[in-house]
């Protein structure tokens, strides 16, 4: 899919390098499609061989397995509480980041950053350190018998902190040259703060949240190394897709790993295909009406 | 409705935005405002509808303090530089937007609300492109949407800040001829470059700096010779050499 469009533009490009030699432009269109098939396209197609390797039976009952069906459910668990919360958070960062002034928006800016430029490992050591049995609140967790780590909110919180800035990140570049003007008619038309976020905000955003859910929900089932960390790994109760297929794969399972990594390889392509319609559609909204 | 303001004084930073500035304007008065772009016209104008707060002075409608009602609440009919026509909407969603987030119990229903819009539209002779989205109009047609926007709640004050300096001369005297049939007894600000658009103002105030250097009637600036005076001059004879030219 890739190497087609990458052909098909190059071509249309043509004109534009009549000056290169043939043998330039062939070999600079051979080492793109061989770079591609390498490292994108074959090891995709290997993930479904193997997945269907032992036919479609064995695929279908390595999924159904109680162990499969638990991680596919907390999986889709947590990704719907993470991009749920970081949705509100992200939407209202955005919201202040883009339209008011106020001291630190900087340091706000590049906090949202942060979890892109950590490790996800170090990600999840930072909850391990505070609410580990050694950390600072995990005495007081203990002792109220309240779990964190090595459970469910252990793993729903290291998603959060790892997917937060998708959201905020695809909105605030929209929101900033949308400006303010509409909210400030809207405003001088009578309608309240809510009347305006609902009916002038939000609709001038929405494919931007769209896009950034899609991104957000992909990395929140897809995370391994700050839910690996945190989740305590175990089976049938906090492992999620990832996590399963490393332990599957570990275990010489072949046919049960790949099948699980064929469903997270399915994510990646349906988000593939979603994020490039979402891309057309804030490429049209972005056209000003200003002038 | 009469609106005194005094003793404004609005900074940005360092930067005196409006350095006391005082203006009085009698119920259903013309005001033109006039200047250089930085001179504070823009933001005296949004301290006015509630959409700026100055860092001292008052602003009083009809006597009352309009300072403690936000911009939601002082019903001023605000036409923007750049139009702020909603995006996503029609231009008749535009029109009736005031209309639908009016609280439910002075809402009007949908008959009455159709019924505003098509005699707005008619008002400005757009009425055929109400299916249209802001972003098929032309600047001209998008600055008489947004008039039409702004009078839907038939404010008391209608502001129309630097609307008409991106239309033509033609398109311009247009929307004024439009302007003139809808003030009907509302105080109006208008800020304007070129003098055809404020000669016939109640009151012109000449802004430099974030300050007031001139004010009075058109005849009255133009024979005291000062700002005014000179850019009447000036524009005359642009006139004439474009006379000269066609």
């Amino acid at each position: 899919m890739t190497v087609s469009t990458s052909q098909s533009t190059l071509s249309s490009a043509r004109d534009d390098l009549r000056t290169e030699p043939k043998v330039i432009r062939f070999v600079i269109i051979a080492i793109a499609v061989i770079f591609l098939t390498v490292f994108v396209v074959l090891p995709l197609v290997v993930v479904f061989v193997q997945a269907f390797s032992k036919g479609i039976f064995a695929y279908f009952s390595a999924l159904s397995d109680p162990e499969a069906l638990s991680a596919i459910k907390l999986t889709l668990m947590v990704a719907a509480i993470s991009v749920g919360l970081n949705l509100v958070f992200g939407v209202v960062a955005a919201w202040a980041i883009a339209k008011f002034d106020f001291r630190g928006k900087t340091f706000l800016i590049s906090l949202i950053d942060l979890p892109f430029s950590v490790s996800p490992v170090i990600s999840g050591l930072v909850f391990v350190l505070l609410f580990g049995a050694q950390g600072y609140w995990g005495p007081w967790l203990q002792a109220h018998n309240v779990h964190v780590l090595f459970a469910v909110p252990g793993i729903v919180l290291a998603t959060v902190f790892v997917t937060f800035p998708f959201v905020a990140r695809a909105l605030i570049p929209l929101m900033q040259e949308q400006g303010t003007q509409e909210e400030e008619a809207a405003i001088s038309l009578g309608a309240s703060g809510l009347q305006t976020f609902f009916r002038v905000t939000l609709p001038n955003i929405k494919w931007g949240v769209l896009y950034g859910v899609l991104l957000c929900n992909a990395r929140a089932m897809g995370e391994f190394g700050a839910v690996s960390v945190v989740s305590g790994h175990i089976r049938g109760e906090t492992n999620t897709m990832p996590l399963l297929v490393e332990i599957l794969y570990n275990e010489y399972q072949f046919v049960a790993a790949f099948a699980i990594a064929s469903l997270l390889a399915m994510l990646a392509l349906i988000t593939l295909v979603a994020k490039t319609v979402l891309e057309r559609h804030l490429d049209e909204g972005q056209i000003p009406s200003g002038d | 409705m009469a609106i005194e303001v005094k003793n404004i004084v609005k900074k940005f930073g360092a930067f005196a935005a409006l350095d006391d500035v005082d203006l009085k304007v009698a119920n259903g008065e013309l005001l033109a405002l006039l200047g250089p772009s930085g001179s504070g016209k823009t933001t005296l104008l949004r301290i006015i509808a509630g959409l700026d707060w100055p860092d001292t002075g008052e602003v009083s409608f009809d006597g009352e303090n309009a300072l403690a009602h936000g911009a939601s609440e002082r019903h001023v009919g605000f036409v923007f530089q750049h139009y702020a026509l909603f995006r996503h909407m029609t231009v008749f969603e535009n029109v009736a937007f005031g209309l639908r987030v009016q609280p439910r119990a002075v809402r009007k229903d949908e008959a009455a609300i159709r019924a505003r819009v098509k005699e707005l539209l008619d008002l400005v002779q757009l009425d055929w492109l109400s299916n249209r989205y802001p972003s098929q109009l032309s600047g001209g047609q998008r600055q008489r949407i947004a008039l039409a926007r702004a009078l839907a709640l038939d404010p008391a004050i209608l502001i129309l800040d630097d609307a008409l300096s991106s239309v033509d001369a033609a398109t311009e005297e247009g929307i004024l001829k439009e302007l003139r049939g809808a003030r009907s007894g509302r105080t109006c600000f208008i800020v304007a470059h070129r003098l055809s658009a404020v000669r016939d103002a109640d009151f012109i105030l000449v802004l430099h700096e974030g300050r007031v250097a001139e004010q009075g009637t058109h005849e009255a600036l133009v024979a005291h010779g000062g700002i005014y005076a000179k850019i009447h001059c000036q524009q005359q004879l642009e006139a004439e050499i474009e006379g000269n030219a066609a």
